[in-house]
């Protein structure tokens, strides 16, 4: 896959190599973070550059490092510990132990799965900018001071992540753990489990894991597109970090670009660009597409009149989608609405981890009722039925699939609504009788 | 004992989904939370997806409920269940 750029907006494949060499000459030396106050002052830094975590959620970065660690110091069982020597030589934490007897070792991981069928940026962010990942990495392993860190990648990185490992002395304790491609495995606490019992599953959490997580130490799990981004905010500070994109939206980001478009491809935009921009840097099959999904297969579609909508939280939000991961599926002028999101449905119940109730049963049972509507059945109560089981499904489960799903089927349901009435008696907006 | 407004912490049944089977005990012991879906799984009678999504997996039990909550997570067959504080 090709990495192309919209001006002025490269920023994380500068390198234009994956070797240290070709890294160390663009980008510099990883700042130092040991004197005493140097983590607080990168928390901070993180905190006024507004980065967001590039996985999917969203959640501000910095929240998440500054509570992972305070929950490493604060008074837990001994069996937390499990190697303490590292943290012994830290003049910064003999400070913090005074408030507990002991500590628990924080466990920092770089989450590369790539989950999203349609995304394709850790992938090839690891294979072609391995080193700012890895700056990363260490720069959050340094702010809380774990002594174990990890990547957990897909199998297409692996190598590459690991030839980018062999080459400096400072990330030689990176452990890579290979992610299977499911679409659940990506998520946090599937990661966790993969890292603790070997499966990659969602498990059923009462505390976050930045509190709780591998074996029950608080654990940082950033995406690699994040770690990126953390890398050169650490160099070039919040200002510089936000002096591309919108207030809301600051620094660049990552989309993967797919679908009915002649040259689908990676792109490193500016923060609240306008979804017409990103679609026709790709070289769109039609002037005005169906619909553009945005967010991957848990977010939601923007009609093909609505392109001026930005890549924004603010902007997505009608629509019921986000900029989440970044994925962007363009669909055609000449295909039907319903039909591909009945089709993603079933994709969707056939990704169940199968062990929460409401998801094994309802995801299959909207995927069928969408199958239905698609299909053009004549039952007027199936648009009824649909949203009856999106809201049963919601907040049931260990993990956001199951809501996500549900998100997407509403989606799908308000974006194509007057082909949701012509498919109700028998006719198709696109295909026509 | 303080007359303050404070409200005590609210005690939460939390439901662990990989867990349950939709046996249905605990919506016998608490019927008056638990409805069952057309599965069988546990359906809070309060909180709605539009509402608040969580309200369905963390579930605010009133005083009274409270010993047949406790009834409801030792009697469970599949140890789904736990009392939580929020």
């Amino acid at each position: 896959m090709t990495v192309a750029e919209l001006t002025g907006t490269a920023r994380l494949f500068r390198a234009g190599s994956p070797t240290f060499a070709a890294h160390h000459a663009v980008y510099g030396s990883l700042p130092s973070v040991t004197a005493p106050d140097a983590p607080d002052a990168l928390i901070d830094e993180l905190r006024r550059s507004g980065l967001e975590g590039r996985g999917g959620a969203g959640f501000p970065v910095w929240r998440k490092l500054a509570s992972v660690l305070a929950n490493s110091s604060v008074l837990a069982d001994s069996s937390g510990l499990a190697n303490s020597s590292v943290l012994a030589n830290s003049s910064a934490l003999a400070n913090s132990a005074g408030r507990g007897s002991s500590q628990r070792q924080p466990v920092v991981i770089g989450n590369g799965a790539d989950g999203e069928p349609l995304s394709h940026k850790d992938e090839t962010l690891l294979r072609q900018a391995p080193h700012l990942v890895l700056d990363g990495l260490l720069l959050c392993q340094a702010v809380v001071r774990a002594s174990d860190v990890s990547l957990y990648v897909g199998a297409a990185s692996a190598a590459a992540v690991r030839l980018a490992i062999a080459e400096r002395p400072d990330a030689l304790h990176v452990r890579v753990l290979i992610a299977p491609e499911d679409f659940v495995s990506g998520e946090a606490t599937a990661v966790a489990n993969a890292f603790e019992h070997g499966v990659s599953v969602p498990r059923d959490h009462i505390v976050h894991l930045s509190q709780s997580g591998v074996k029950k130490r608080p654990t940082l799990v950033q995406n690699v597109e994040t770690l990126a981004q953390l890398a050169l905010i650490a160099r070039f500070g919040a200002e510089w970090f936000r002096s591309v994109g919108t207030a809301s939206e600051p620094g660049t980001r990552l989309v993967t670009v797919s679908g009915d478009v002649g040259t689908p491809q990676l792109l490193e935009v500016a923060g609240g660009t306008s979804l017409r921009r990103i679609v026709d840097a790709c070289a769109p099959l039609d002037e005005m597409p169906r619909a553009v999904l945005v967010g991957g297969y848990h977010g939601g579609w923007v009609p093909g009149d609505r392109l001026d909508s930005a890549l924004s939280r603010e902007a997505l939000a009608p629509f019921g989608a986000a900029p989440g991961a970044g994925v962007i599926f363009v669909l055609g002028s000449g295909r039907c609405g319903l039909e591909s999101a009945g089709a993603i449905a079933d994709y969707l119940a056939s990704q169940s981890a199968r062990q929460c109730g409401p998801c094994i049963n309802g995801l299959p049972a909207m995927a069928s009722v969408l199958g239905s509507l698609a299909a053009r059945s004549r039952d007027p109560r199936l648009p009824g039925e649909l949203a009856r089981l999106a809201d049963l499904v919601t907040g049931r489960g260990s993990c956001s699939h199951p809501d996500g799903t549900a998100r997407f089927v509403l989606s799908s349901l308000r974006a194509f609504e007057t082909d949701v009435r012509a498919h109700l008696t028998g006719r198709c907006e696109v295909h026509g009788a | 004992m303080t007359n303050s407004p404070q409200p005590e912490p609210a005690a939460l049944l939390h439901i662990d989904w990989t867990r349950c089977d939709g046996r249905g005990l605990c919506t016998e012991l608490l019927p008056e939370l638990l409805a069952r879906d057309e599965w069988g799984y546990p359906l809070a009678r309060t909180g709605s997806a539009a509402g608040s999504a969580a309200e369905r997996s963390d579930i605010a039990i009133p005083p009274a409920l409270r010993g047949a909550a406790a009834d409801a997570v030792a009697l469970c067959p599949r140890q789904a269940l736990k009392l939580t504080s929020r």
